[in-house]
């Protein structure tokens, strides 16, 4: 088993009196995407900015790529690529050359940095755009270039900061698709996110940060697990039997239930799994009540969110 | 997005062995440059100020200013907008350091395997490298409209060797500037309060023989001045003329601007590069 791609210990990070990191722990296991999944101001900037070595832990030690970002950011460096929050492009400069330069900076010879460049152009569907500035490219075009310059040294790790913030449906899509492409070539991604759907489609893992700390890890599947019973829901065809449908499964399940009459919905969690489904359906066909849909569903993030920090994710 | 990426994991990454900081510096050069090209009212301030400065002053003023001690008003002019064209310099450098902290591209840089003084290296030599563009332009019209080298070789070889040095300690105001102030209204707030001021209440001109009272003095004590004057000097064109009671700068231009010279250097250069990495924590 290879050593982790990123160790950190204790991580604490404070800008005055203000404390942004307080003590965060995170291992980023070898070929896959953990992410880490906040609000706003969360610490997920910060916390990539120091595995990044573009700024210093206040307190704490990370290993990134098998070396410390105190001691050795050079050779850190070396192995990882950073695609920040907001697109770090040069504006005044074209795709193609944005790639040449950083290819040349990573020390590339330059006919292997052009080939390289021209590669990931046609890999990102930027070969058109190629010899435009990218001034003139859209969020999304701008986004994917990001991307393409963060890979031009084959790093070994890599960084994405709120890689679909702020771009339409179609162009997150979009990189979805690209992310997941990249995932099949072996690299680790550490992927940070205010998007529960995100984390969930491209991760493994998944890191809930809120104010500085780490309030919750695991697979989707453990994160709802472990918060959440699942939910049976139930939603009648007729509105005027709501009520009445909601008291069957009050009584039947035992709990609370939540009534959501403009989708004509009730939603109770359960414990007893497949067995308590089957019991509800017997009960609302006794009682005579016609029902358009039953299922049994895990809770979703934002529910899980709301659990774990009393507040809906914003 | 079809086509598969190259695998890096399996293969196993290639790191490549540093090539030099000066490697480095010169490819974040080769961008500043390519900026300069790029955006029109940077190309402008290097290329046709200075030759319209050149053209308007000279036929403009040329008949009504006399330079002291005779000769003509274009050969007097030259040195003089040489020195203004390369105080501007200072601002080059603090508008693009100033220009990519608001563009965030700085941490791009910093995110790559580049040594620590590259990046400022880079904007030094692309610097010198677009001010070096308006001497030779103005160089050309200036020939063109009856300027004349008349001090022999050596002496003008010493006249642009000096430009250059000129132009390095600037450079080092530049990053000290562009690193303190931070955004790109700010360095331009800043070139209009004291760079105009600067090259105008000097010898760039006029003579400061011919100006009121406490404007004389700063004139004649004007760094900008004595450059103008040293380059009239070393090219055998009218200059300034010292009198009995005149300052030690004006007497002697050549030895004081080379003492701001080396001045603004080893007094700028360790705060500028400080400043500069201070302004790029956190
Ligand atoms: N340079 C800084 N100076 C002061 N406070 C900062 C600085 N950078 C970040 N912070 C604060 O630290 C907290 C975490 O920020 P950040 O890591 O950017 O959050 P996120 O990326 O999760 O939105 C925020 O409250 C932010 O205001
Ligand atoms: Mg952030």
């Amino acid at each position: 088993m290879a050593a982790p791609a990123i160790e950190a210990t204790g991580l604490v990070k404070t800008f005055g009196a203000f404390t942004a990191l307080d003590g965060v722990d995170l291992t980023l296991p070898r070929g896959a995407v953990t992410a880490v999944l906040g609000p706003n101001g969360a610490g997920k900037t910060t916390t990539v900015r120091i595995l990044t070595t573009l700024t210093a832990a206040t307190a704490g030690t990370a290993i990134v790529a098998g070396f410390d970002v105190a001691t050795h950011a050079h050779e850190v460096r070396r192995r990882i690529g950073l695609a920040a929050q907001d697109a770090t492009v040069d504006h005044l400069l074209t795709g193609f050359e944005n790639l040449v330069m950083v290819g040349e900076l990573h020390q590339l010879p330059r006919r292997e940095a052009r080939d390289r460049a021209r590669q990931l152009l046609e890999t990102f569907a930027l070969t058109d755009a190629a010899d435009r500035r990218t001034e003139h490219y859209s969020g999304g075009m701008r986004r994917r270039l990001d991307l393409a310059v963060t890979l031009v040294a084959n790093p070994e790790i890599l960084f994405l900061d709120e890689p679909t913030t702020g771009l339409d449906p179609r162009a997150r899509a979009e990189l979805w698709d690209v992310i997941e492409s990249l995932v099949d070539t072996g690299v680790s991604v550490l992927l940070t996110t205010q998007y529960l759907e995100e984390a969930e489609r491209l991760a493994d893992d998944i890191l809930v940060v809120d104010h500085g700390h780490i309030i919750a890890s695991g697979n989707a599947r453990d994160l709802k697990r472990q918060l959440g019973r699942d939910r049976i829901g139930v939603t009648v065809i007729d509105s005027a039997r709501l009520d009445e449908a909601g008291d069957i499964l009050r009584r039947v399940c035992a709990t609370e239930v939540e009534i959501d009459r403009s989708v004509r919905t009730i939603t109770a969690p359960t414990s007893t799994g497949l067995g308590g489904l089957t019991t509800v359906a017997h009960a609302l066909d006794d009682a005579g009540i016609e029902v358009e849909d039953l299922a049994l569903r895990q809770p979703t993030l934002d529910e899980v969110f709301l659990a774990l920090t009393g507040r809906p994710a914003e | 997005m079809t086509e598969t990426l190259e695998s890096t994991a399996d293969t196993g990454t290639t790191l490549h062995e540093p090539r030099g900081t000066l490697h480095d510096s010169w490819v974040i050069a080769r961008r500043g440059l390519i900026h300069m090209r790029r955006q029109p009212e940077q190309l402008s301030d290097a290329t046709i100020q200075p030759v319209m400065f050149v053209l308007m002053f000279g036929f403009v003023f040329g008949g009504a200013i006399k330079p002291p001690g005779g000769g003509s008003y274009r050969e007097f002019l030259m040195g003089g907008i040489f020195a203004q064209t390369l105080a501007f310099a200072t601002f080059g450098v603090a508008l693009s350091i100033a220009n990519d902290r608001k563009n965030e591209i700085v941490d791009r840089f910093r995110s790559l395997p580049i040594g620590r003084g590259t990046v400022l290296g880079g904007y030094a030599l692309a610097n010198f490298i677009k001010a070096t563009l308006p001497v030779v332009l103005m160089t050309i019209t200036g020939l063109a409209i009856g300027w004349r080298i008349r001090a022999g070789l050596v002496h003008a070889v010493e006249a642009y060797a000096l430009m250059l040095a000129f132009v390095f300690a600037m450079i080092w105001i530049g990053i000290l500037l562009g690193s303190l102030v931070q955004t790109p209204e700010g360095v331009n707030g800043i070139a209009f309060a004291v760079l105009f001021p600067a090259t105008f209440v000097a010898s760039t001109f006029v003579p400061p023989e011919s100006m009121p009272g406490v404007l004389r003095v700063v004139a004649q004590w004007n760094p900008i001045s004595t450059l103008a004057d040293s380059l009239r000097h070393l090219f055998g064109n009218p200059a300034s003329v010292p009198t009995a009671n005149s300052p030690w700068p004006v007497v002697h231009p050549i030895p004081y601007t080379v003492g701001w010279i080396v001045a603004i250097t080893v007094a700028c250069a360790p705060f500028a590069v400080r400043a500069y990495r201070r302004s790029l924590d956190d």
